[in-house]
């Protein structure tokens, strides 16, 4: 028998794996696509996720959504909270999965540190859209007539390419502070963060299916997620033309909202703001009679 | 062979002759079903077939006529998006409410069934079990779903139990009698294959697993013992008997397993409506966007099909 010294550890390397439903699953279709950093060496093998990987996530987020909707909008502040501080216990997996995928490490710092402070940034909101957003309007009639927001449903989101941390939380965010529930497909180049940030939810107390996260190629699963008749809002980034046009042509099938986010610099404070939670939030208006 | 026909010539089984059942071999081979790849168009013909096997079922405390013709008109528009769907074979309801189904369904092709012999416990005297399917039946129900008393059954008083099914099946008349095992009180696969063994000797036409107020409800192990049954007495009698397995089958994905099930355990003759069905009722609408799926190539929502 040889003996093994102390530093002659075989490392044990991490299985990067999909987000469906509060769970780690391998995708069901089998698939796989290498990741290579910038010397063309392979760092990782990510799931190639297919159609009915959405679906299923799609059904989890459909499932979850009556309960995280009507959750108290401080318990949704505080779980935000809770995500931001599992994600500063972790700070520097993050760097160094950011450093992999090419960001300098001095940006990778400030890349993740950003988005635990955007992160912060929308638990406080939580409490405090509503009020910014709602009206009592007036009308020309003995009516008491007031408007308040309500979360559209299930949203799917196409994650930024260029910003594999930072990017994600920032969509993510304001579309799950407002009661929705979410499928994302991860940047295709930059995909190792959000699976660990998978990983961060997990750990803190976010609900089974509120967010679902895929890897995968854009260009197949982009028809899937503009179709597919139960996700009610998309949102989308890195726009090349010919996109959008796709998108929103699809969409109409259930005239879902469409929300294009377009070279946006999600590094600069100016780009963080509550109409993002807005965008995928419904108004209702309600008319109650009063007497004269 | 009809039914009735035999029924003069009923006797009581010997139970100790009922093989005892390979638990570990059932399992393995129940799972074996659920790893089939199925080609867009088997699926399709699949799901229609699943769905013309439904018994749309309403079983609450809470039913109410007005619940009970909604759940019946359902039955007679499934989703009027997609022209030429099949039927779905019955609606199941409780005696209260034949009457009301009856009227609503008329002579369309839908039959009515009715739970009785106080489902789901069983727990009443037996004249009150009789005169409760006497009455369903008058009411204008084609097929009775009965419990059997489990206490006793598994007390050892296979005479009782016996006696009770074939004493309903005379209260039946012409209705058909399905014969609810309540699986998930039997305890073990053996308990199951005995059962099964005795309700179709004493006059079954269809043997069902569960009432769906018990879990484990339907599971395809279970399933599989009762059709192995079915299978036995098959050869050993030739009447063919029905198959009803009910309660936790809600996506279409799992139904389609129990027809490949159905296929490769007794054949081609009992793919029909006429001797197997799907006790269930969200698995409608998971087969209409199934179907609306593969029409459309998007997966659906439930916003846009009836409510169950």
């Amino acid at each position: 028998m040889t003996m093994v010294g102390p530093h002659s550890r075989v490392p044990v390397a991490k299985t990067y794996k999909i987000y469906i439903d509060g769970k780690f699953p391998r995708t069901e279709s089998g698939r796989y696509f290498p990741l290579k950093d910038v010397d063309d060496q392979v760092v990782a093998n990510l799931c190639r996720s297919s159609r009915k990987d959405f679906r299923n996530a799609v059904v989890s987020a459909r499932k979850a959504f009556p309960n995280w909707s009507s959750a108290s909008a401080y318990l949704r502040g505080q779980i935000l909270y809770r995500i931001a501080e599992m994600l500063e216990g972790r700070r520097d997996q993050f760097i160094s999965e950011l450093v992999l995928q090419g960001l300098s490490k001095r940006r990778a710092r400030k890349e993740v540190e950003a988005s635990i402070d955007r992160l912060i940034y929308f638990a406080g909101w939580s409490d405090k859209y509503q009020q910014v957003f709602s009206a009592v309007n007036p009308v020309n009639s003995s009516h008491f007539n007031f408007s308040v927001l309500e979360p559209t449903g299930v949203v799917s989101i196409l994650a930024p390419t260029g910003s594999g941390l930072l990017g994600l939380i920032s969509n993510i965010a304001p579309v799950i502070v407002g009661g929705n529930t979410s499928v994302i497909l991860a940047s295709e180049s930059m995909p190792l963060c959000s699976v660990s940030f998978a990983e961060v939810l997990h750990a803190s107390d976010v609900p089974a299916g509120v967010v679902n996260i895929l890897t995968g190629f854009r260009e197949e699963l982009t028809e899937q997620f503009a179709t597919h008749m139960d996700v009610n809002a998309i949102i989308f980034s890195d726009d090349d033309g010919g996109v959008a046009k796709t998108i929103e042509s699809l969409a109409a099938n259930n005239i879902k909202r469409v929300i294009p986010r377009n070279a946006i610099d999600w590094s600069s404070e100016k780009n963080q703001n509550p109409y993002l939670i807005r965008d995928t939030q419904e108004t209702k208006t309600t008319w109650h009679p009063i007497g004269n | 062979m009809s039914p009735t026909a035999v029924l003069k010539n009923i006797d009581f089984p010997d139970l100790n002759q009922v093989p005892l059942v390979d638990e570990v071999g059932v399992h393995e081979r129940a799972a074996r079903f659920q790893a089939r790849s199925i080609k867009k168009s088997s699926k399709i013909e699949a799901l229609r077939s699943v769905l013309s096997m439904i018994d749309l079922t309403t079983l609450e405390g809470q039913d109410t006529p007005g619940k009970v013709r909604q759940l019946c008109q359902k039955a007679l528009h499934l989703h009027n998006a997609l022209p030429d769907l099949p039927n779905v074979a019955a609606v199941c309801v409780y005696p209260t409410m034949v009457g009301v189904a009856r009227e609503v369904l008329g002579d369309s092709p839908i039959k009515v069934a009715s739970v009785a012999t106080a489902f789901p416990s069983g727990m009443t005297p037996r004249q009150v079990k009789l005169e409760e399917t006497r009455i369903a039946v008058a009411e204008g129900a084609d097929e009775i779903d009965m419990v059997i008393s489990r206490g006793a059954f598994l007390q050892g008083d296979h005479h009782f139990v016996f006696d009770e099914i074939a004493e309903i099946k005379t209260a039946c008349g012409k209705a058909h009698l399905k014969v609810i095992l309540e699986t998930g009180e039997l305890g073990t696969l053996d308990q199951v294959r005995r059962a099964s063994m005795l309700a179709m000797h004493a006059g079954a036409d269809f043997i069902k697993t569960s009432t769906g107020k018990i879990k484990p409800a339907a599971t395809l192990p279970v399933t599989l013992v009762m059709l192995h049954a079915i299978r036995d007495y098959y050869y050993q009698v030739d009447r063919m008997v029905g198959m009803k397995p009910a309660g936790g089958i809600s996506n279409s994905k799992l139904a389609i397993h129990y027809l490949i099930m159905l296929q490769e355990t007794l054949g081609t003759s009992w793919m029909t409506s006429e001797w197997f069905r799907f006790g269930a009722s969200s698995l409608a609408n998971d087969v209409l966007m199934q179907l609306q799926k593969q029409a459309s190539g998007v997966y659906q929502s439930a916003d846009y099909f009836s409510r169950d």
